[in-house]
């Protein structure tokens, strides 16, 4: 995709977003806009790490949590403004993201899937034991009276939520189609082949886990006014984790637009099944979808799409 | 007598109990063409390994242009001029042909090269090895014969000073080897330093200047080419009389 | 707080808690350890054991442990089924790394809900006549519900122990791991002994889902502590040594029964994980592995 197309339809997706809280007052569908937002950028940065690099991350709840309970304790300790928040969120998810980075000097493949899963339950249970932050039994969250211009605080958090997922979506662009993006993909192909090709695995790999770590936790943090009441159940849901990885994986994980066509798919169909049948439902439809996909089209429909064009006679 | 490119000093490596390299020392001249040759298991291998950082040697240094590079990371040893290929293919499947040479230019060869031109560069190299058609096909699809190939180029594409080649041959048909006899010969001739590991003997032969024979992790004898078909503890452990 | 009959009966209640341990281990000790099949799914097999135990108890009175057994050949089969999936789809193509990972975390995730959709989110509980005694020898309690689990769980790891060393299909299955050509030079197909191999460890699960929900009440979600409890023994066990994954699963219910006794329960969760990390870290062959 060119660049101005691309630029082109990002401004125009926002300018589309602002328009509608213009037209649309009925609250459900920015309640379901903001879940499927939310599922893209988590999916966005999963990919970053997952699809570009090569290392699966379970831990994807940990990080969203991370950012949740950042949120929670700033604005219960300091007050802090929603973007400072979205900031501060950002900053801790990078940070431990780095972490993670240096995991990857001793874990490879499955350990390291492992280790993500470890994290998170490790943070769950910190968190668990944290009362100041409402420890297992959760805390209230007060919405702010003040939404800007917009005629309710959700349609606040949508925008705001639809401007953090286009930016992560420009991000991973640029990381995927660029001199980086061939070092990282190098990287999931064989490190050693990569190192000898010249490529610093290790600080490559790092800006991988720690952009993914950043990601995650900016998702997460505008997530406890959304739902104005947050505990440990919610913010390390495994759904979270799940959708994280499903997105991309039925996308397909080569491409930057993978993750994001993967998670319109999905999260739109999960919006409807949980209106028209039951949220259970949409819960299993994730993990079938998963397993279907991984198994019959392991490269996604990026991948299907491919196969269909170049199939096709000249 | 040309300057010293690399030196290796009483380098050791050894696997749980085994030992791989039992203190090898050698020397290589900036320009020269080395062969280094020895049974399966002698330790080739690993001491290119060692050289060019993929593994990390117990004991012993490595100096590279003067400088001690024994505890530094691949990727720094491949940009202070040091490329190898595999002897098991590992192309990043992922990438299509042309991307695989991108990755070395840009990354390796940086400083030492134009970014812009990385491109038509790469692009001259897959017409060096005979790849130019396949520059836009993916890598995983190649035949054996042409991954052999995208492995060397794309040590090539690191533009090295010292370029190591892993039985770069191996299944390769007697045509072929000539042609890739004549590639590192052009290599050489542009000033760059070759070191073949090789169990094709005809090939070693006819484009080494100095023979290295390594035999249960040591250095058993070196020498020209003549001088090492001659010596008997090289057929002894070849040939096993 | 700190008592020599507390600290005892801690270290009683963690070797029995980690006795247990072993018997949702050993298919993972199989399958993870053996044959290099990350199933991350395994924990959610037990939990279908468990509720198959519920019901043919609740509904006809069985005995748990009996209905694990019973069970156990169904869930081989279903192993098998699975295996065959995972073979065709990702090891055959040489997928399995990082979509192997996914379908089976994938597969957990479906088992999960339609557990939940199925029987919601309440704890279930089996009706037994030892459930609820206690043997106490002093001033140390063994209480039935966790000396039952302990017992069949050892016998079990002593069962399968006997069957990988003394047996032709047991070796076969150690072949598969550690050397190829052994394998080629018994005449055995490498598949086939995986997909047997990957049957045993998912029918191991039917015993031990039996016996997690006569130690305590069970809902759907409650497998994925196991998750890492599960690895976190194999890895320390040395990867696939069945003595050793069992006196790694000891060493973690200990350590586990300590925590929650001196800290609090809350903390216990994180055990397996520290532990997992720890090793993963400091000695990433496990205690008994080889270097």
């Amino acid at each position: 995709m060119k660049s101005t197309v691309f630029w082109g339809a990002l401004a125009t997706i926002f300018a589309a977003g602002l328009a509608l809280t213009g037209v649309v007052q009925n609250e459900y569908y920015y309640n379901a806009l903001y879940l499927i937002l939310q599922g893209t950028l988590m999916a966005v940065a999963w990919n970053v790490l997952g699809g570009f690099t090569g290392y699966v991350n379970f831990g994807s709840a940990g990080f969203f949590a991370l950012g949740a309970y950042t949120t929670v304790a700033l604005n219960k300790a300091l007050g802090l403004p929603l973007p400072l928040l979205i900031l501060v969120a950002g900053v801790v998810g990078g940070l431990v993201g780095v972490g993670l980075g240096y995991l990857t000097l001793r874990l490879k493949g499955v350990y390291f899937a492992i280790a993500t899963l470890a994290m998170s339950i490790v943070i769950e249970t910190l968190v668990v034991n944290w009362s100041y932050v409402g420890g297992a039994k959760g805390s209230y969250m007060l919405t702010p009276d003040t939404h800007l211009w917009f005629d309710s605080y959700i349609q606040m958090l949508f925008v705001v939520m639809l401007l953090l997922t286009l930016a992560a979506v420009a991000i991973s662009r640029m990381l995927n189609s660029s001199r980086l993006g061939r070092g990282l993909s190098a990287i999931r192909d064989d490190e050693v082949a990569a190192e000898c090709a010249g490529v610093p695995t290790l600080r490559l790999k790092l800006v991988s886990t720690s952009v993914m770590g950043a990601m995650m936790g900016v998702a997460g943090a505008p997530f406890p006014y959304f739902v104005t009441f947050v505990d440990p159940l919610s913010a390390f849901n495994l759904f979270i984790a799940v959708n994280a990885i499903a997105m991309p994986m039925i996308g397909g994980t080569a491409h930057w637009i993978g993750p994001v066509i993967g998670a319109l798919l999905l999260g739109t169909t999960q919006e409807i099944v949980k209106v028209t049948i039951s949220s259970e439902m949409n819960v299993l439809i994730v993990g079938v979808m998963l397993v279907a996909f991984i198994t019959l089209a392991p490269q996604g429909i990026v991948g299907l799409a491919r196969k269909l064009r170049r199939g096709r006679p000249k | 007598m040309s300057a010293e490119l690399l030196r290796v000093t009483n380098v050791g490596k050894s696997f749980g109990g085994f030992v791989a390299l039992d203190r090898v020392s050698l020397r290589v001249r900036a320009g020269e063409r080395l062969g280094l040759i020895g049974p399966n298991g002698s330790g080739k291998t690993t001491l290119i390994n060692c050289i060019s950082g993929a593994l990390y040697n117990d004991v012993g240094e490595i100096h590279f242009e003067g400088r001690d590079i024994t505890r530094l990371p691949p990727y720094v040893r491949a940009r202070a001029g040091i490329a190898r290929s595999f002897q098991i293919p590992k192309p990043f499947r992922s990438l299509t042909v042309l991307e695989n040479l991108q990755v070395p230019l840009e990354y390796a060869a940086r400083g030492r090269a134009g970014a812009r031109r990385a491109t038509d560069e790469a692009l001259e190299m897959l017409e060096l090895v005979g790849l130019r058609e396949r520059a836009h096909e993916d890598s995983a699809g190649l035949t054996q014969v042409d991954m052999r190939k995208l492995e060397l180029a794309r040590a090539m594409a690191a533009k090295p000073r010292l370029l190591i080649s892993d039985e770069a041959m191996a299944g390769l048909s007697s045509t072929e080897v000539d042609e890739v006899l004549g590639i590192l010969r052009r290599l050489n001739d542009a000033g760059i330093t070759v070191v073949m590991i090789e169990h094709i003997m005809y090939a070693v032969m006819r484009f080494s200047e100095r023979v290295i024979c390594l035999d249960a992790g040591q250095i058993i004898c070196e020498g020209t080419p003549e001088s090492i078909v001659q010596d008997a503890g090289v057929q002894r452990a070849y040939l096993g009389a | 707080m700190f008592s020599a009959d507390l600290l005892a009966n801690a270290v009683v209640a963690g070797v029995l808690l980690g006795g247990f341990y072993a018997a949702v281990a050993i298919g993972l000790a199989i399958v993870f350890g053996q044959l290099d099949i990350v199933n991350i799914a395994h924990p959610a097999f037990v939990i279908v054991g468990a509720f198959t135990a519920y019901i043919l108890n609740s509904r006809f009175g069985f005995d748990p442990v009996l209905v694990g057994l019973l069970a156990a050949p169904v869930f081989f089969i279903a192993g098998v089924l699975l295996y065959r999936i995972y073979f065709i789809a990702f090891e055959r193509t040489g997928q399995e790394s990082l979509s192997g990972l996914a379908f089976f975390f994938g597969v957990m995730f479906i088992i999960e809900v339609s557990l939940i959709m199925a029987y919601g989110v309440d704890y279930r509980l089996v009706q037994a006549d030892y459930i609820g005694r206690v043997w106490s020898i002093g001033f140390v309690d063994f209480p039935l519900r966790m000396l039952v689990p302990f017992s069949v769980s050892a016998l079990l790891t002593a069962g399968i122990y006997l069957y990988l060393s003394r047996t032709f299909l047991g070796s076969a299955i150690q072949a598969v791991a550690q050397d190829r050509l052994a394998l080629q030079l018994m005449g055995a197909d490498p598949v086939r002994i995986k997909q047997w191999a990957f049957g045993l460890g998912i029918a191991t699960a039917a015993i031990a889902g039996s016996l997690l929900i006569i130690i305590g009440p069970v809902e759907p979600s409650v497998g994925r502590q196991y998750i890492g409890r599960a690895f976190a023994i194999v890895v320390l066990g040395g990867m696939g040594s069945i003595p050793g994954m069992f006196i790694a699963a000891l060493i973690l219910g200990i350590v586990e029964s300590m925590v929650s006794t001196f800290a609090g329960p809350s903390w216990s969760p994180a055990v397996a994980f520290g532990v997992l990390a720890l090793t993963l870290a400091l000695r990433p062959a496990g205690l008994f592995g080889r270097t």
